[in-house]
């Protein structure tokens, strides 16, 4: 097994002070690389936490996150920016397009924060954008697309900067039926090229198809942690 | 309170009351952007409003306050007794009558132990009146000290005391060497003596083998011109002896030039007025109007539970007038505190009678101003009330951007800029209207600072113009050195040919001139005009030109517009001046910046008047060459002067209490309309900001730097503001050119255009810059708070 990409050790996270229950308690996990994770769980135990604090979004109250040899948990807020943008992609439940730009646009930001080149970073996005086969729309804006082309601008995004981190909230959790198999199938793919994900879910057919390893957290509190033989991998 | 009686409150509230409390506690900064907003508008309204008023017929008030007389007339104590003059009551058209009261014309000395003048030194001729400090007439206002309450006290007037209250003159001419120590400084609206005594001093001061002489002052029925009150005159002296009446002083000089000054204040205040109330209402207007955008779910959720339409009008219409129901209290109280000390400084220059602010005022102004408040709230309130229920909560995070801003952002996005950047360039686009009034708040805030400096810059400007009549680093005047001990004489013609010797040798004179007065006749018109006559060179002590040249030879002069008008002349024109029965022909060649009525000319266009030169009337300015001490110089030149009679003194700058007082009004008021300015710019962005947090924090996920963030939302203001700079200034401008002129017409003046020049590279650049930075300022908090939002709660932000 190749070396954990992700180490979360004692982590507990807790909202307010006057919060009897911690969102995470004690947690500790390690993830590989190439690895994909599912996290299930009821609302409320701890899903979120997790995912926020792996992408630097939020700080644990106590405890220590790495990923990638990088101390998350101790980073400074532009450090923290840094990391987000060269080490992590994030793909979200209500995709979190930025509506006044173009699908083009919203693919290219990470890049352009990034300082790619404009030549560069627009060859990327072309090139992302035709793979998951919305380059037709790359001129149009957001609210004009289908809830499923929606979640392929935003991991078109996500993959933008070639982070070795993928990260998915509830990714088909606002989408029909349809749309939400095309994703599974999206991700199915992107584990299948050896992408590490780590992906919070309460879709067990999603988990089901992507994840070659599945957590339950129950209250904060990991309650299960099985190896799983994806479909879509095996497929 | 406890927890359990806030409870217990709320549980008293209606559904209403909490909805507007809640309301307002959700949006704190905007609660406290709308108190602090209408605060300042009610101070400003307040204090400019009293000065208004205070500004207005400043004379007339202390006149009707104090009584005063229209004539105050002396008599020969000899020649009249005091029922004679008490009779005068009786007289056709006197309507009120004071006196009599002794008056004496005194020679006095500094007293010893003075603070600032050494024992000995004559003080100016004094006419001392004994008489108590109100009467029917001319009641005297102690503005300093106290009034008469012992032998040996005096009060001097105020404003016009070579001494201070503890100091002493003394009567070194009369038995017993009598000594007054000045108690007190009063103010006579009428100006009826150089100083107040108790009757009972009168006999000590009275030199002996003479009669003091007798005060009346007067009251008319018709007084309101100088004929009226010759007519009047005649009548009082009619009745008397002949020759009894030996002079007397009408109320209309004191009158005229009180209310010049006063004058002189009204426009800009009206300026600074019209601009704060804009200012004031369409933040307001923004603010409310805001909040309506901003609480569109919120509206709908309250809809959904059953509240009626009427009362969601009524809730935002609360959400409004509560903080600025608030706002307007603290601002009649900041308005009435900032008054004491501005109003002082105001009325010091007026020569007024503080009123302080008007009770009607304190509750006209924020009744007014929430008037105002409920108006600009009512239009967003109603819109809020005709909201569709369903369309309201279906309403998301963010309102979309038209077509104009998304054409915006892929403009931006093609800048050879970094993307934090062109983003928030891109972002003022996407709310065309919104980001109009963030502009107009800065155009408003950048006139105001425009005008203000302008205007402190241009007044101080004039003044330094003003203070050309009496040029020069170093001045000579006609009598001996302050505590040199030397008795005053007469100068000679022969004196005055000595100092110009001793001026025109001494190392360090780069230029002198012999700046003499003289009274002349004008051809075809009545009475006489004051005429500066200069000797020597005096082209470096030129006045400021408001038109034409300064004269060059004999047969030219310049003249204030006080001159020009009295006359009906022009410049170009020729008047003969005439005396001793001749005349002499002056051509106007320029117009010069002064506020008095009178010629300049050089001395030997009066040669063929041959008027008696008037050495006490002569003094010379001295230009020095650069590096040389004024203070060393005079007293070099001292060592030769004093045999003459004369003294050297470094030349100090006059400081006039009503420039003062206009700089202090007028950095104040330009503050406020800053304050309100910058506060309408942190409501607007700070709205733009919330509304667009979810989209920030997609932003930070994406990698977005605090730093980057705190940039994207200045750049958001940075074209506005610019925008803002490019228009405010030049209507700042506009508007000095506009309101001083108006201020120095008031004044019985014309403004020369240098004055008004005050605008240079380095100041237009700072301004334009200006609009940039009021933007930046008020957009900063925002910056800072969104740079600090949290990035995953601001993801889960609908």
């Amino acid at each position: 097994m190749s070396a954990p990409i992700i180490e979360i050790r004692d982590v507990s996270k807790t909202y307010a002070a006057s919060e009897a229950r911690p969102a995470l308690a004690d947690l500790s996990l390690e993830v590989a690389a190439g690895e994909a994770l599912a996290v299930l769980g009821p609302s409320g135990s701890g899903k979120s936490t997790l995912l926020n604090l792996i992408a630097g979004l939020d700080r644990p109250s106590r405890g220590t996150v790495r990923v990638a040899g990088t101390a998350v948990h101790a980073l400074g807020e532009a450090a923290l920016a840094g990391y987000r943008r060269e080490r992590i992609g994030m793909v979200f439940q209500f995709f979190n397009l930025l509506d006044d730009l173009t699908v083009e646009d919203n693919v290219l930001i990470p890049a352009q924060l990034a300082g790619v080149p404009k030549a560069e970073a627009r060859e990327r996005a072309n090139g992302l954008l035709t793979r998951l086969g919305i380059v037709r729309h790359a001129r149009d804006y957001p609210g004009t697309l289908s809830g499923g082309q929606r979640q392929r601008v935003a991991v078109a995004r996500a993959l933008m900067n070639n982070p070795p981190l993928l990260l998915a909230d509830e990714p088909t959790g606002a989408l029909d039926s349809a749309s939400a198999a095309e994703v599974r199938e999206l991700l199915g793919a992107l584990v299948a090229e050896g992408r590490t994900l780590v992906l919070v879910t309460h879709d067990t057919g999603l988990a089901a198809q992507c994840a070659t390893r599945v957590i339950e957290l129950v209250d904060g509190r990991l309650t299960r942690d099985v190896r799983n033989s994806p479909v879509a991998v095996a497929r | 309170m406890s927890r359990k009686e806030r409870s217990g409150r709320a549980g008293r509230q209606s559904p209403l009351g909490r909805v507007v409390r809640a309301g307002m506690g959700r949006k704190r900064v905007q609660t406290l952007v709308m108190a602090l907003t209408t605060m300042t508008a009610v101070t400003a309204s307040v204090l400019a409003g009293g000065l208004l008023l205070d500004s207005q017929g400043p004379y007339q008030r202390a006149f009707t306050a104090q009584h005063g007389a229209h004539l105050s007339a002396d008599f020969d104590g000899s020649a009249v007794g005091a029922e004679q003059l008490a009779a005068t009551a009786h007289v056709a058209g006197v309507t009120g009558t004071a006196g009599p009261y002794p008056a004496l014309t005194l020679h006095p000395r500094v007293g010893a132990g003075n603070r600032f003048m050494p024992a000995g030194d004559p003080l100016d001729t004094t006419t001392v009146v004994g008489r108590p400090i109100d009467g029917p007439l001319d009641d005297l206002r102690v503005t300093v000290g106290h009034w008469l309450t012992g032998p040996g006290q005096i009060v001097l007037p105020d404003g016009d005391s070579p001494l201070d209250i503890g100091d002493t003159m003394v009567f070194p001419d009369l038995p017993g060497r009598p000594l007054l120590r000045v108690v007190g400084l009063a103010s006579s609206v009428t100006g009826t003596a150089d100083g107040w005594v108790a009757p009972q001093e009168i006999p000590a001061l009275t030199p002996p083998g003479t009669v003091p002489q007798q005060q009346m002052l007067y009251r008319f029925a018709h007084a309101g011109t100088r004929a009226e009150l010759e007519t009047d005159r005649a009548a009082v002296s009619a009745v008397l002896p002949a020759q009894a009446m030996v002079g007397s002083a009408s109320y209309l000089d004191a009158e005229q030039q009180a209310n010049r000054t006063s004058g002189t204040f009204v426009p800009f205040l009206v300026a600074f007025g019209v601009l704060g109330l804009c200012m004031s209402l369409l933040v307001i207007g923004v603010v409310v109007s805001g909040a309506v955008t901003a609480g569109r779910r919120r509206i709908g959720i309250l809809k959904a539970l059953g509240f009626t339409p009427a009362q969601v009008v009524r809730a935002y219409l609360g959400q409004a007038l509560i903080p600025a129901g608030t706002g307007a209290a603290a601002g009649v109280l900041l308005g009435n505190l900032l008054s004491i000390p501005v109003m002082g400084v105001a009325d010091k220059a007026l020569h007024s009678v503080t009123l302080g602010v008007p009770f009607w005022l304190d509750l006209v102004v924020p009744l007014g101003v929430l008037a105002a408040v409920a108006g600009a709230a009512l239009v967003p309130a109603r819109r809020a009330g005709r909201l569709r229920t369903v369309e309201a909560l279906a309403v998301g995070r963010t309102e979309q951007a038209g077509r104009f801003g998304r054409s915006a952002h892929g403009l931006a996005s093609r800048l050879p800029l970094p993307r934090w950047l062109t983003l928030g360039l891109a972002l003022p686009l996407g709310r065309p209207a919104r980001s109009a009034t963030t502009m107009a708040a800065v155009v408003l805030g950048t006139i105001g600072v425009t005008f203000g400096i302008g205007l402190a810059l241009a007044l101080n400007q004039v003044q330094q113009g003003l203070s050309q009549e009496m040029p020069g680093a170093v001045q000579v005047m006609p009598f001996p050195a302050p505590g040199s001990g030397a008795r005053p004489r007469l100068v000679t013609a022969a004196d005055l040919a000595a100092t110009g010797r001793a001026l025109a040798a001494q190392p360090g004179t780069r230029s002198w001139t012999e700046i003499s007065t003289a009274r002349t006749g004008v051809a075809g018109h009545a009475g006489q005009t004051q005429v500066i006559a200069y000797s020597g060179d005096s082209s470096w002590a030129a006045l400021q030109l408001v038109a034409g040249r300064w004269f060059s030879g004999p047969g030219e002069a310049v003249a204030p517009e006080a001159f020009l008008t009295a006359y009906g002349l022009h410049v170009g024109d020729t008047v003969t001046l005439t005396a001793n029965g001749r005349g002499a022909p002056v051509k106007l060649v320029g117009e010069v910046l002064s506020l008095h009525n009178e010629l300049l000319t050089g001395a030997g266009s009066l040669t063929p008047l041959a008027l008696p030169v008037v050495p006490d009337a002569t003094q010379f300015a001295v230009e020095l060459r650069q590096g040389t001490d004024a203070a060393a110089y005079s007293d070099s030149v001292n060592r030769v002067l004093s045999r003459h009679g004369l003294t050297a003194m470094p030349n100090t700058p006059m400081i006039s209490i009503v420039v003062l007082s206009m700089d202090t009004l007028a950095t104040l008021l330009t503050l406020m309309l800053v304050t309100v300015a910058g506060l309408g710019v942190l409501n607007t962005v700070l709205l733009d900001t919330r509304e667009r947090v979810h989209d920030l924090g997609v932003l930070k996920a994406l990698g977005l730097k605090p730093r980057q963030t705190v940039g994207m939302v200045l750049a958001s203001v940075a074209l506005t503001g610019l925008a803002a700079g490019l228009v405010g200034v030049p209507l700042g401008i506009l508007l000095q050119r506009t309101v001083l002129p108006a201020m120095a017409g008031a004044a019985g003046t014309a403004v020369p255009g240098v004055d008004l020049d005050v605008y240079g590279p380095p100041l237009l650049l700072s301004l334009l810059a200006g609009g940039l930075v009021l933007a930046a300022l008020g957009a900063l908090a925002p910056a800072v708070w969104a740079a600090r939002a949290r990035t995953a709660t601001a993801l889960r932000t609908e």
